[in-house]
């Protein structure tokens, strides 16, 4: 009878096991998905922005700064994103730059009428609007779904089967309202988290 | 992060899988119990008959009626959701034209990416009433449709708050549930005005008529037979509005759900309050939507007005949860968000 009670006792524990394991790697693969997408998105709008910078060029004579500004800022996060195994933190850092150069450049755009009133630029705004809620999204996806994972090798039982599964803490993809919102001074937010 | 409490997808999807497992069971059982119903009337009927006469010995009713539920469910299965867009005479956008198209395409990709599903296909319906709705199998085959009015009505925050809705359904596996329901109530319906007329104005009459007759000739028909017979002739009768009522039970809560979901995506509730403020005021209604999908849809398509009204009648007759109070739902959780935008995101984690 005793030895029923302990084969039951073992199989549930078995189970368990076998599904808190199962449950986290389903989230680490998640994650890493989150995370490609963040990628695809981002290589999107490295792609875009020379496209763009070349159809307002020619009407933005007096706001060379801003453009180079953006050219530079492209070129850097499209440095950081090839770097083999760049960590999360550099590639958000980076990319805030780029984000900040972007909205200074679309504020500008805003001041000429007659620029926005091509065709051309009307599209490629909707382009890089999207893109950019796509980055946003992607982020979103990823930090809810790392947060999810970090929290979940940490709590009790599941933590017993964490080094198990091979889980460990995951960067976020740390933004402060602050940095998505300032103009001027991009980076002065970053270093706080 | 900034909403607190993630929405649990996985449990949502399980109770979608097996509710749906469930409506096909209690779909094949209740055909099933038309045909053997009949079936065992018949015999009892017949068994004290003479041997040269009639004796329904073979449940021949019974087997074919499941067999044909059987097939119906399959097929309602793998045409569902072709089905209810061709319903809708919906046209897809494979390269959009014009940048209300690129628009939508891009608001459809965007909320793909935020809930981490596959892009669904998008669909057009030529209709100046605001609506949307989803379908599809699962989340790979999976299908929005908007109307062209919701496209001239919503800014794009608000079109991304009604798509963010649609892909919830999408990734909660409610379009599975829901498409399958709805090719029934349509397969169903279109069994009922046709065949079924036929069928009940010959076959009820005979059935009746014969077993009075039989009944006035002998009195070994006992009450069980008799009862057997009025439930089953209830049963016939009920039969169109059974998978409607089925329907009716299935979307509502489910609405509250898709609009949190569409919270939780865009993290901007007001702008779904304010899209479903103008299709419920754009009151219309959408013509090229028939019954049969109108619970697939964010807001009930056929403009009953019951929507308007709060009570337990409502409640019960609608497809849909009424708008006032999704809208004041929603106003609700924006406020909150509004209230936490002093603290920095990080502590809510």
């Amino acid at each position: 009878m005793s030895f029923i009670v302990l084969l039951v006792v073992l199989a549930v524990l078995v189970f368990w096991v076998i599904g808190a394991y199962n449950g986290l790697i389903n989230l680490k693969n998640q994650v890493v998905n989150a995370w490609k997408q963040i990628d695809v998105q981002l290589k999107r709008r490295h792609d875009l922005i020379p496209n763009l910078v070349n159809t307002v060029k020619g009407a933005m004579q007096f706001e060379r700064e801003t453009l180079e500004a953006v050219v530079a800022a492209r070129n850097q996060a499209i440095k950081v994103q090839q770097t083999p195994g760049a960590h999360v933190g550099a590639t958000a850092e980076a990319e805030a730059q780029l984000t900040g150069a972007l909205s200074r450049l679309l504020a500008v755009v805003e001041a000429y009428p007659d620029l926005k009133a091509t065709g051309n630029v009307a599209q490629l705004q909707e382009e890089l609007t999207s893109t950019e809620n796509k980055i946003a999204f992607a982020r979103q996806l990823y930090n809810d779904t790392a947060t999810q994972y970090n929290t979940k090798q940490q709590q009790f039982p599941t933590m017993l089967v964490a080094g198990m599964a091979g889980a460990s803490r995951v960067e976020l993809w740390e933004i402060t309202d602050a940095a998505e919102r300032a103009v001027p001074n991009v980076d002065l937010s970053f270093g706080k988290s | 992060m900034a909403m607190s409490q993630p929405i649990n997808f996985f449990a949502q999807q399980d109770a979608n899988r097996r509710r749906t497992r469930w409506l096909v069971v209690t779909f094949i059982l209740f055909f099933a119990w038309l045909g053997f119903g009949g079936d065992w009337i018949l015999w009892e009927l017949t068994r004290g008959a003479p041997p040269n006469a009639y004796r329904h010995a073979f449940p021949w009713m019974g087997t074919v009626l499941t067999v044909f539920a059987a097939l119906l469910a399959a097929y309602a299965w793998h045409t569902g959701p072709t089905k209810v867009l061709w319903s809708t005479g919906a046209r897809e956008i494979e390269t959009p034209a014009g940048d209300a198209e690129t628009r939508l395409v891009n608001v459809v990709e965007e909320m793909a990416i935020a809930a981490g599903v596959p892009k669904p296909r998008v669909w057009l319906i030529d209709d100046a009433d605001p609506n949307a709705f989803a379908t599809g199998l699962d989340a790979e085959r999976a299908h929005v449709a908007v109307t062209t009015g919701l496209l001239t009505l919503c800014t794009r925050d608000e079109l991304q708050a009604v798509i963010a809705h649609e892909v919830g359904h999408i990734k909660n596996l409610d379009v599975r549930l829901m498409t399958f329901l709805a090719a029934l109530v349509g397969a169903v319906a279109l069994i009922a005005d046709g065949l079924g007329r036929t069928l009940r104005s010959g076959f009820r009459f005979g059935a009746v008529t014969g077993g009075g007759k039989s009944r006035g000739k002998r009195d070994n028909v006992g009450p069980l037979v008799l009862v057997l017979l009025a439930v089953w002739l209830l049963s016939w009768l009920l039969a169109p509005m059974v998978t409607r009522l089925l329907a009716l039970g299935v979307s509502r809560k489910r609405e509250f759900l898709a609009d949190a979901m569409s919270a939780q995506f865009t993290r901007n509730p007001l702008a779904l309050a304010s899209a479903l403020d103008k299709i419920e005021h754009a009151a219309e209604p959408t013509t090229s939507i028939k019954r049969g999908a109108a619970h697939l849809c964010i807001a009930d398509p056929l403009g009953r007005k019951s929507s308007l009204r709060e009570g337990k009648l409502a409640d019960f007759f609608g497809t849909h949860p009424p708008m006032a109070l999704r809208v004041a739902r929603l106003k609700a959780m924006g406020y909150q968000e509004r209230k936490r935008e002093g603290q920095p995101i990080q502590a809510t984690a």
